[in-house]
């Protein structure tokens, strides 16, 4: 039998708006408990919810980004259920009628580009925290997190492994970030995913049940579990085994559990939010919001390849967020070696940022700077290695590397005139080199440059040295 | 279609549902009143509604929201002080289950 | 302070009097608010129509009040008038029960925008009135405290679930109350006790800070002695609110101004449905006398008929306990209120302990049907059907409406009936607002006016149906009825003056 896994990504994103989806409390991460609350999100009786029309926009934007249908009326649904961390123990969401609908990720796999159906993206609200734990046995509850408004984006049973699970998410976080509706942090709980699994028969009717897993914190948390319930799931249908319909954890010990069945699930009891109007939203809204749409990273990369003549490699590293693609631009036009300036933010550049935890939009380095850098390079005005150094020097302090150059005294020793004594006694000093060079070992060349450039303390451009020794020693 | 009689069982899973324990003696008060009840029920059956769009709201309106702006929150102590249980921080319940 | 006759005399005046006799300095708003505690302390053992009472909170608005007219403040048409509050509206810092043991203790942290209006047009608040448990009764027997009492009649029940609001202004404790009307909850008390109460246009006001029952059908109003009061805090409390968006944005006419006692012309439909069969007899020859009184005002009378009222009843009690299955989940003995003191071994058992301790058996029954219409399986044959068949009744309003200006039915088939006549039997109860429930699923506004008495002297009620947003045309025919008559002058005999 041929087996194929199914899997399917319900992601809930946190939108970055200033307030909560229904009340005016703040947002931010980290407040001590229970200070940015109030009787709406912490439904004191007779408080009513009035949704937030930025957080709405920032859906409608996700939609068209996500190349959704936008619904023209759309409904908030109380789905309804009991828990302590759900002050009205009734969420606000979405139901028969989502903001945005039928819309596809693009994923990169080995075999090329796949498109990941998207369902429905629709608007919610958060829940609370329960801190576990307190004393006697009791838990905490904070309500800080209450009414954040969440997206809820859901796939289509597309992807067929955990690599494309991944690429998936990493795609769906790159392209949220990008139109800056979401940070993305899995740590912090702002973009959280649940993958729905199971394994069919390819060409024959077997299936395995549909299983959920929830407690997935970060992308590799989310990679190993499908991985471990896709070899579950595959041995149980090789096995001729049943399998139930259910919920399960993932344990930091590697493998998922049953939470809880199919039998136990809760009847949400669904119907339309009496308390708020439905959304319509017509062709100017959408040419509006539309408005605001950056390009894509998929465009954006397309054109890097075709304006840039970058690889198709480099053109996905520099589009690995809007600001490190709008950098690579403003570097590259202004430098006339595109190429050199991706080379620098994926090389030198990245690193200084990643070991120092420095984010791009707060570095020194100007794309002005790096474009300068470059045709310094360019112009032979210092060598490679130089260069490594006014970069550091750069990221440090953020001055134009001209001025770090001079104020060093790195400039590099171009003029012929200057050189031609340095060579003369290279030549004198090793007359084995000359030997070996003249005999056919090319090889030999090295020796002489390494003593030049040793003489010069690393200024003597090394490409004018290697053109005057050949030119010496073939006389 | 709608459904004429309502069983004890059916009474019981409501109650589950709707989170209200009852005694065996409330369980056949309530399934007694649910018999009655939906025989009122049961006539809406005999009404056409073929076509016709549900009534979610009285009143015609859309897109009702507001500009995303950040308002004073409300006193922790004057929200805690009606608390059952509470530490000065967080409000206290017995200990949940990892379910959901 | 004034003695007791006195008082009782200053308070038998509408509203509107009062305010004009503070306004001109005849009187202080504090001495009348003095009157109205005064009122409630010598009535309210008997009637029960208060669950808290506020003189601190009273006492101060009033001094404010007199403050500002001594400073040569205008005064708006109601300043220093004392009112009522029910208690399922949040006064800040005021205990806020909704007749619940589940709410027992909690403080309100918020004032309702219809409370937030009150306050700022200078009304003392003089407590907070009784009512069925969540607004959800037709007697006020439904209250975990105690029953009200009907002022004519101490044997017989205020009606409900406004019952305290309208026992209240019935007995003048207070001149003027506000109640809610989700079912008929403002106009068959108002009817009961021999007053004038007003649901308004669902929209009309705010329902920010009402503990909710059926959102898409509650309304706040007003309980008043006659039209010209009603209109007045109509006026307080209607208009837009940013914080509910159900709220309409339709500007407030001036309402006192529409009330210009002139009908010629009007078109009224008496609704043939509702004058049949389970209407009493004396309700029915009472509101034929109304008809024949605006007749001879130069208004036209005709046959209205309202096809798919039959539905009424079971379209009410499917959509008002659904959305109430959902609005009362949020008591849960988690953040206020009551908690179970049995050990919970988790917080589902936790839950239902709490939830079955304190909520009453006529909310229980709501909260159960509401969530069966709902579940799996269930909301397309109940809940989704009920709505379609609210669409059908909302058009046939709107057709009569369309015929005519204003409809006219009783309140209610019948007059107050006894305490614990019908506690026993849920579904006789129900029947007492097959009159009103029209109203609230049409969203249109609904005005009770007194149109008489029973031989055995209670009071009945004539309700004026209008079109939505025309509160004014209601409000209107209901004055000019009451220029021409003086039911709404007479007073229980409980108030010893003898009218």
């Amino acid at each position: 039998m041929t087996t194929q896994p199914l899997i399917g990504l319900e992601v809930h994103a946190q939108l970055l708006t200033a307030s909560k989806m229904f009340c005016g409390c703040p947002t931010e991460f980290g407040a001590p408990p229970n200070t940015q609350v109030c009787p709406i999100c912490t439904a004191q009786p007779g408080a009513l919810p009035v949704p937030n029309q930025r957080a709405v926009e920032m859906t409608i934007l996700t939609g068209l980004a996500l190349h959704c249908d936008i619904a023209p009326r759309s409904v908030f649904a109380r789905k309804n259920y009991f828990y302590p961390d759900l002050t009205k123990n009734y969420q606000i969401s979405q139901y028969e009628q989502p903001l945005c609908e039928n819309g596809y990720v693009l994923i990169d796999t080995e075999s090329g580009p796949k498109r990941i159906r998207v369902r429905r993206v629709h608007l919610e609200e958060d829940t609370g925290k329960n801190i576990h734990g307190g004393a006697g046995a009791a838990s905490r509850i904070d309500f800080n997190r209450c009414g954040l408004p969440l997206m809820e984006i859901v796939s289509e049973p597309d992807l067929t492994s955990a690599d494309e699970c991944r690429a998936y998410l990493q795609k769906l976080q790159l392209i949220l970030r990008w139109i800056g509706v979401c940070n993305g942090n899995m740590e912090e709980g702002s973009m959280r995913c649940e993958p729905t699994v199971n394994v069919i028969e390819v060409g024959g009717s077997a299936k395995t049940a549909l299983v959920e897993i929830k407690n997935l914190a970060s992308f590799r948390a989310v990679h190993q579990a499908v991985d471990y319930e896709i070899l579950r799931h595959t041995r149980a249908l090789l096995a001729g085994e049943s399998t139930t319909r259910e919920t399960r954890r993932w344990l930091a010990e590697g493998r998922t559990e049953t939470m809880r069945s199919k039998e136990e699930a809760h009847d949400y009891r669904y119907f339309p939010e009496p308390d708020l109007m439905p959304l319509e939203v017509d062709e100017a809204m959408v040419t509006r919001i539309g408005a605001d749409m950056p390009e894509g990273p998929d465009e954006v990369r397309e054109r890097l390849i075709e304006q840039y003549e970058l690889s198709s490699y480099d053109a996905t590293v520099m589009t690995q967020s809007r600001e490190f693609a709008a950098f690579f631009e403003a570097a590259a036009g202004a430098a006339e070696d595109p190429k050199a300036v991706a080379n620098w933010m994926q090389g030198d550049f990245a690193r200084l940022l990643n070991e120092t935890g420095t984010p791009l939009a707060e570095s020194k380095v100007s794309p002005a700077g790096l474009a300068d850098l470059v045709r310094l390079i360019a112009d032979g005005a210092i060598s490679g290695k130089m260069a490594k150094t006014v970069f550091e020097r750069m990221f440090e302090t953020g001055k134009a590397p001209a001025l770090i150059v001079d104020e060093e005294g790195m400039s590099q020793i171009s003029d012929t005139s200057a050189l031609e004594p340095v060579i003369d006694k290279a030549i004198a000093d090793n007359p084995e080199a000359v030997e070996n060079y003249r005999s056919g070992k090319k090889k030999a060349l090295g020796a002489l440059v390494g003593q030049i450039m040793k003489e010069t303390k690393g200024q003597a451009n090394p490409a004018l040295v290697n053109e005057l020794l050949v030119q010496r020693l073939g006389e | 279609m709608i459904p004429v009689s309502v069983t004890r069982d059916d009474v019981a899973h409501v109650a589950r549902l709707a989170r209200l324990a009852m005694s065996e003696q409330e369980l056949d008060q309530m399934h007694g009143y649910f018999e009655a009840i939906l025989e009122h029920f049961a006539k809406l059956a005999a009404v056409d509604t073929e076509g016709v769009e549900p009534t979610s709201h009285p009143l015609a309106r859309a897109n009702v929201t507001r500009e995303d702006c950040v308002t004073e929150p409300m006193d922790r102590t004057k929200l805690l002080a009606n608390a059952p249980l509470a530490d000065g921080e967080c409000f206290l319940v017995p200990q949940i289950m990892e379910d959901e | 302070m004034n003695d007791m006759a006195d008082d009782i005399g200053l308070l038998n005046r509408p509203a509107h009097e009062l305010a004009a006799l503070i306004r001109s300095g005849e009187i202080s708003a504090v001495a009348v608010t003095e009157a109205s505690l005064a009122r409630i302390e010598a009535l309210n053992p008997t009637v029960k129509a208060f669950l808290t009472v506020t003189p601190d909170l009273a006492l101060e608005a009033a001094k404010a009040t007199d403050d500002a007219l001594a400073r040569g403040e205008e005064l708006g048409p109601l300043a220093g008038v004392p009112i009522a509050i029910k208690d399922n509206l949040c006064v800040d810092g005021v205990l806020c029960t909704c007749a619940s043991k589940i709410l027992d203790g909690y403080r309100a942290v918020y004032d309702a925008t219809v409370v937030e209006r009150v306050k700022a047009v200078g009304m003392p608040i003089v407590g907070k009135t009784n009512l069925d448990e969540f607004a959800m009764g037709s007697s006020t027997e439904n209250s975990a405290f105690f029953v009200t009492h009907n002022p004519w009649d101490l044997s017989k029940v205020p009606g409900g679930s406004s019952g305290g609001s309208a026992a209240a202004v019935a007995a003048r404790m207070a001149p003027l109350a506000l109640g809610s009307d989700t079912g008929g909850s403002i106009r068959q008390p108002a009817s009961f006790c021999g007053i004038t109460g007003l649901k308004t246009t669902y929209g009309r006001v705010s329902r920010y800070g009402l503990v909710g029952y059926g959102s898409s059908l509650d309304q706040v109003g007003a309980l008043a002695a006659d039209c010209v009061d009603a209109a007045l805090l109509t006026a307080v409390i209607a208009g837009q609110d940013p914080r509910d968006t159900t709220s309409a944005d339709v500007p407030v006419p001036d309402y006192v101004g529409e009330l210009t006692g002139d009908v010629t012309g009007l078109r009224v439909g008496i609704v043939r449905e509702l004058m049949g069969e389970g209407i009493d007899p004396e309700v029915r020859e009472s509101v034929l006398t109304v008809a024949r009184a605006l007749e001879g005002m130069g208004a036209s009378t005709g046959e209205a008929s309202i096809p798919h009222i039959d539905y009424a009843l079971p379209v009410y009690y499917l959509i008002g306990p659904a959305e109430a299955s959902s609005n009362l989940a949020r008591f849960d003995g988690m953040r206020y209120g009551h908690r179970t003191k049995e050990r919970a071994a988790d917080h589902i058992e936790m839950y239902s302990r709490t939830r079955a301790e304190g909520f009453g058996p006529e909310v229980k029954r709501r909260i159960m049907t509401g969530t069966y219409a709902l579940s799996a399986g269930y909301y397309d044959a109940y809940y989704l059907k009920a709505q379609k068949v609210r669409t059908l009744l909302r058009l046939d309003v709107e057709a009569a409406l369309g015929q005519f200006d204003v409809l006219l039915s009783p309140t209610t088939p019948l007059t107050a009936f006894g305490i614990g006549e019908l506690v026993n039997d849920p579904i006789a109860m129900y029947m007492a607002d097959i009159c009103t429930f029209a109203a609230n699923l049409a969203g249109v506004p609904g005005l009770s006016v007194p149109c008489g008495f029973t031989k055995a002297g209670l009071p009945i009620g004539a309700q004026f149906t209008g079109r939505a947003f025309e509160e004014g045309t209601i409000l209107r025919v209901g004055d000019a009825y009451q220029r021409a008559t003086s039911h709404h002058t007479s007073l229980p005999g409980l108030l010893g003056a003898g009218g």
